[in-house]
């Protein structure tokens, strides 16, 4: 394995300066992801126009591939209606989590396929869209939920 | 002492340190969270499982009498380590974690009542927080914590300001994990019981650093973990003044810990066996006796030395890293030193080091409430042995200077 199969340019570029960072106020939905093992914790809120996500944001603070994968995440969704949302989790999971799995429709988020070498640092990468995911299951109630990786 | 401290030597004698790992030599420097074993240890529990192993306590049949001649021969020899006076006063638990629990649970719950009030420090690890927390639920008493300078040392007079007559138990630890305060245990003591308070220090950074004399620091409880002393995991001390064990209840039922049992009640043991329920961790007891032998060989005072010129090297090599700042100041320190790099999380910087061959821990260190009070997620911890090497502090400022650079 190489650190700079992890580190990538991309990665490091959205770690220095994370995209769409901070938080909309009103948001639709929010939800706070938390991964006691290190310590990262970080919140999405976001907008839906019916079934699309319109806008969305996240703060917190994190290692780089957490940071990093956040950032990603929120230029790759935004626009997207849940049901693509969803699809793109699974195919984000695979790559995270499975050798050869297709990148090929994933642009930027295909820089994340270094941390399959890296088992410890998988749930880093993952916390954003399962934040992501417990905001979405709370939009309808306009709730809060708390997520954690571990 | 005569003979020089011969560092390669000591190395010779812990196989798992001559490996590569990802290319680079090995420099295995999260002692602090758990030791590498000697070859003593690992043969002693090998010709324990091979020669001598049967229950304990129990059978007329040989091996029976052999184990249980071990595994007591094994609590003898942590007795003369921490100079307890009886070996009723050692009790042999999982690890310090257990001890600390057993102590919460038993004396706790029989002792404590609603508004009585446990002194810890603010550099508390969770396993001496937790069981206070859930021994304050079930009785009513309440955890005062007396807080420390931004060295990371004791504020000794907020301490003292915090005994009170409501205070009934002072636990704190003896050796902080992330900041590596040594902490004045025997002032700490005996200000206590100039009060009649009782006191548990957990031991788990310490008892592998410096020697621990239970009788001369006149605590009542003392805590420890075999794995932090060169020795197996899942094997652990508590130690505990004879009168103050004798007066507490049993806090697991089972064999072992029963004089006499009927449908409708039992009796219990003596100490220590009273709070050892069920089959030990044999094999890790008599692990345990031998890493003790194995260390008092090398001499405690000069592995202190030798681990008190690696910290001092790293700290002074990491300050002068831009961007690095070292948590824990303290006049008095174990060889722990806790650092931060500016624009680099510490994970990120264990990956980088892991890469360069360097084992760090990475983390909150279970430590949160310290971590919040430093205002940080978490910290890189460097944590030194017996068996380090200058060398090797070198290695983790090199890798600690890479990790500058692919990050800043």
């Amino acid at each position: 394995m190489e650190l700079n199969e992890l580190y990538r340019e991309v990665i490091l570029d959205h770690n220095r300066h994370p995209r769409n960072f901070g938080r909309l106020d009103p948001a639709d939905a929010l939800a706070n992801g938390h991964n006691p093992l290190c310590g990262d914790k970080l919140t999405v809120t976001l907008s839906l126009q019916g079934d699309v996500i319109s806008d969305l944001k996240f703060d917190g603070n994190g290692c780089a591939i957490s940071v990093a994968s956040a950032s990603l995440m929120t230029e790759a969704v935004k626009g997207r209606d849940r049901g693509s949302v969803s699809a793109m989790f699974d195919k984000v999971h695979a790559l995270l989590t499975q050798a050869d799995a297709p990148s090929a429709d994933l642009g930027k988020l295909a820089a994340l396929s270094g941390v399959r070498e890296f088992p410890a640092r998988v749930k880093c990468a993952s916390l954003c869209w399962h934040t992501l995911n417990a905001a979405l299951a709370n939009a309808d109630a306009a709730g809060t939920a708390a997520v954690s990786t571990e | 002492m005569s003979t020089p401290y011969d560092v390669q030597r000591i190395r010779a004698d812990f196989p798992i340190l001559q490996q590569q790992i990802n290319g680079r030599p090995l420099a295995y420097l999260d002692n602090g969270a758990s030791m590498q074993r000697p070859q003593a240890v690992l043969d002693a529990v090998n010709y324990y499982e091979t020669h001598l192993h049967s229950n304990v306590h129990r059978g007329v049949h040989t091996l029976s009498q052999l184990a249980t001649d071990a595994f007591e021969a094994a609590r003898e020899r942590v007795r003369r380590y921490l100079n307890a006076a009886s070996t009723r006063e050692i009790v042999f638990v999982r690890g310090t974690t257990e001890a600390i629990n057993l102590v919460a649970q038993s004396w706790g719950r029989s002792t404590l009542e609603a508004g009585d009030e446990i002194v810890i420090s603010a550099l508390e690890h969770h396993a001496n927080i937790v069981p206070w927390q859930m021994a304050c639920a079930s009785t009513g008493a309440q955890l005062r914590v007396a807080p420390i300078e931004a060295d990371g040392s004791l504020n000794f007079e907020q301490y003292l300001a915090l005994l009170g007559p409501r205070t009934k138990l002072v636990a704190m630890t003896h050796i902080s994990n992330v900041m590596g305060t040594v902490l004045p245990v025997q002032q700490i003591v005996a200000a206590a019981r100039e009060r009649g308070i009782t006191t548990l220090l957990d031991g788990a950074q310490a008892v592998a650093h410096e020697p621990v004399d239970v009788r001369a620091i006149d605590c009542d409880f003392y805590a420890f973990s075999s794995h932090k002393l060169y020795g197996p995991t899942g094997i652990g001390v508590l130690y505990g003044r004879e009168a103050l064990l004798q007066a507490m209840p049993p806090w697991q039922g089972g064999g072992d810990m029963i004089r006499t049992v009927s449908y409708q009640s039992s009796t219990w043991n003596d100490l220590p066996y009273k709070f050892e329920a069920g089959t030990p961790h044999i094999s890790g007891a008599v692990g345990l006796a031998a890493a003790m032998d194995y260390l008092e060989a090398l001499g405690l005072p000069q592995v202190a030395a030798h681990e008190a010129a690696l910290l001092a090297q790293a700290t002074a090599a990491l300050t002068d890293i831009d961007g690095v700042q070292i948590q824990g100041r303290a006049a008095h320190k174990g060889g722990i030193v806790s650092f931060t790099l500016a624009g680099v999380h510490p994970h990120d910087l264990g990956t980088i080091l892991d890469h360069e061959g360097v084992a760090i821990r990475a983390g909150h260190h279970c430590a949160m409430p310290l971590m919040d009070l430093l205002g940080l997620p978490a910290t890189a911890r460097a944590s030194f042995g017996c068996y380090n090497t200058p060398e090797e502090v070198d290695q983790l400022v090199r890798a600690v200077v890479r990790a500058r650079e692919v990050f800043c």
